[in-house]
């Protein structure tokens, strides 16, 4: 991608993300079932119920709607959470970093025992090993990740209670956090103890999105280091009588690392979108099982705060993945 | 050494062991293959593979383990749920469900997807525009929350399921097919016919097309296990086929609620569906490759 093709993307952006606010927020107006009625609750009268759609605003038309919506958007104000009575944003704001916690731990895994199943397959090719790495692959490409963090708990918490199944913390930690981000911060602070309480509970629905994930990126490897064996520089090495060891280490990974950021950076997006239901499993406070009580509750304001907010995030991760790209492959790099 | 027939290296060839068939299709296409068959026999056989109705409830009997556990009885062989209904009839009538949820959403987001992919990426122009701009807002969307909401907004039933993952997969073949289709629209075949004198619809339709197919026939047999997950997906967050008719992903809702008293209500279900999508996937990597020149 050269310089102008990336000022392209980024012009992009701003549409893309319009285009989403106005898809959502049609999309979420033609919802049965009447916010207005969910929240006065049981027995309100039908004043009650034409006092709180003025005060949402909900008596306007769709585009009405819209147009005062965006207005408030470019103050930093997304409107009133109608279940949680508070800000959209500061509700947002403090679900999202245990997400975004989440999602960086199961990126490590899924990067580094991806990585390492993808070394070890193409390192002892045409034996046991490769079989077994092929074997994880194909099987972890098919689990969902929802089904995962079931079986995971079903083996983990009820069958042997090795690790917690629910929640971020134990309850009876007696711990304040100044920030959102607890396991960061505790790391920060070396409260190890503390720390080591938080990785308990995050491992589990970590590994859930992680396995999928992994699977994709030593399918991605191992197939671009194949290809990169075959290449003159490799059979080079190998005819200068290099180790096996040091010709899949520096000469092949580094070129068929490529590939595989590029579409890590893309299904990075779909590891996000799976902390929905994974999140949920394990009662996990993040944006994705915020986002399910929002549908639940038919809490739209919250829920267009929350899908704009994973577009963002979605649009970030894909700009990012493609400048890491071009700062890998020098042959784009002064394009 | 002149002396070296033809027929003394071929006797020192190993026996070709599988069949020609076989060696032609590739062990991918033919275990996924037979799963899939299997999976759709059974569904259709169910009421001859199980004597019990998946509905008839047996309070008697609930939480019955599989017949090999103590306490188990080998008239409900994977056990029973909490309301006491046999798991097995569950999971066979169950497979019904899963698998034309599975076929219908992967026709029609194929159907979809391959024509709007096809006409931007051999058009090219202000129509790829248009649709490359679509594909960007939808990949900007949570593909899970996306689905879940609108299931929530058109209803329980087995048609909103089915528009839920049409409207969001559809970009799958649509981005897929776009790209193959710029890269055919490039070729020496295209240009020659236009030469010979045929319209730009109609060397789509008879020349790019078929050279695209072996792509979506690939593309559709992943969908088929794409939609599976789904089905079960919005099952599990409650907003799937109504009423007590079993589906893998109500069950495995079911089980996450019975997690502590009978693992085997939340295990066969997920077996079923693993088993499933792995076989799609197996099939959809078999048949790329048999498609693929490189790898015959």
């Amino acid at each position: 991608m050269t310089g102008q093709t990336l000022f392209r993307r980024l012009a992009l952006v701003p549409l893309t993300l319009f285009t989403v606010a106005l898809v959502v927020f049609v999309l979420l107006r033609i919802i049965p079932g009447d916010p207005a009625l969910l929240m006065a609750g049981p027995g309100a009268t039908a004043a009650d119920l034409q006092s709180i759609r003025e005060g949402f605003g909900l008596d306007k038309p769709i585009m009405t709607q819209f147009g005062q919506w965006l207005l408030d958007l470019t103050h930093g104000d997304l409107g009133r959470s109608i279940s949680f009575r508070a800000d959209v944003v500061s509700v947002v704001a403090q679900r999202m970093p245990p997400t975004l916690e989440l999602v960086f731990l199961a990126l490590v895994i899924a990067v580094v025992l991806g990585g390492g199943l993808a070394l070890l397959g193409t390192y002892y090719r045409g034996g046991k090993i490769e079989w077994l790495v092929d074997g994880f692959i194909a099987l972890f490409q098919s689990v969902p990740d929802f089904l995962l963090a079931l079986l995971l708990i079903l083996l983990f918490t009820v069958a042997t209670s090795l690790l917690p199944g629910s929640g971020r913390i134990d309850p009876a930690l007696p711990v304040q956090f100044k920030t959102q981000f607890y396991i960061f911060e505790s790391l920060v602070r070396g409260q190890f103890s503390i720390l080591l309480g938080l990785l308990a509970h995050a491992i589990l629905p970590a590994i859930a999105l992680a396995l999928p994930f992994a699977s994709m990126i030593a399918r991605v490897l191992k197939a671009s280091l194949g290809d990169v064996e075959r290449q003159d520089y490799a059979v080079m090495a190998r005819a200068r009588g290099y180790s096996e060891r040091r010709i899949l280490m520096v000469e092949s990974l580094p070129n068929a690392v490529i590939p595989t950021a590029a579409l890590t950076g893309i299904q990075l997006t779909f590891l996000l979108a799976g902390t929905v239901l994974v999140e949920r499993i394990f009662a996990y406070p993040g944006i994705g099982n915020l986002a399910v009580d929002a549908v639940a509750s038919r809490d739209l304001p919250l829920l267009q705060g929350i899908i704009l907010a994973f577009a963002v995030l979605f649009v970030v991760v894909n700009l990012v993945s493609d400048l890491i790209v071009i700062s890998l492959n020098p042959r784009l790099r002064n394009g | 050494m002149a002396n070296i027939t033809h027929s003394s290296y071929l006797a020192r060839l190993p026996r070709l062991r599988r069949p020609a068939w076989r060696v032609k299709l590739g062990n991918r296409v033919v275990m996924g293959g037979a799963i899939v068959l299997a999976v759709c026999g059974s569904a259709i056989l169910a009421p001859l593979l199980t004597g019990h109705s998946p509905i008839e409830q047996d309070l008697m009997n609930a939480l019955m383990p599989p017949f090999w556990l103590s306490g188990g009885d080998i008239s409900y062989p994977l056990g029973t749920d909490d309301l006491g209904r046999d798991i097995l009839s569950r999971l066979l009538y169950g497979a019904r469900i899963t698998m034309t949820i599975a076929l219908l959403s992967a026709t029609f987001s194929c159907l979809i997807g391959s024509a709007v992919g096809l006409t931007a990426g051999f058009y090219g122009g202000v129509v790829d525009q248009i649709v490359s701009r679509m594909i960007d807002t939808w990949v900007a969307f949570p593909p899970v929350l996306l689905a879940i909401v609108l299931s929530a907004m058109l209803g329980a039933g087995m048609t909103s399921i089915v528009i839920a993952i049409v409207v969001v997969d559809w970009t799958r073949f649509a981005r897929i097919v776009r790209s193959e289709a710029q890269v055919q629209a490039q070729m020496d075949y295209v240009a020659a016919s236009r030469i010979l004198g045929l319209g730009r619809g109609a060397i789509m339709i008879l020349e790019v097309l078929p050279n695209v197919l072996p792509l979506i026939i690939t593309l559709f047999t992943v969908e088929m296990g794409i939609a599976a997950v789904v089905e079960s997906v919005l099952s599990f967050a409650g907003e799937s086929v109504a009423g007590d008719y079993p589906t893998w992903g109500s069950m495995i809702a079911a089980g996450r609620g019975n997690i502590h008293h009978g693992w085997w209500m939340l295990v066969f279900p997920s077996a079923c569906l693993i088993l499933t999508v792995l076989s799609f996937n197996l099939l959809g990597d078999g048949l790329r490759r048999v498609f693929d020149p490189v790898h015959r």
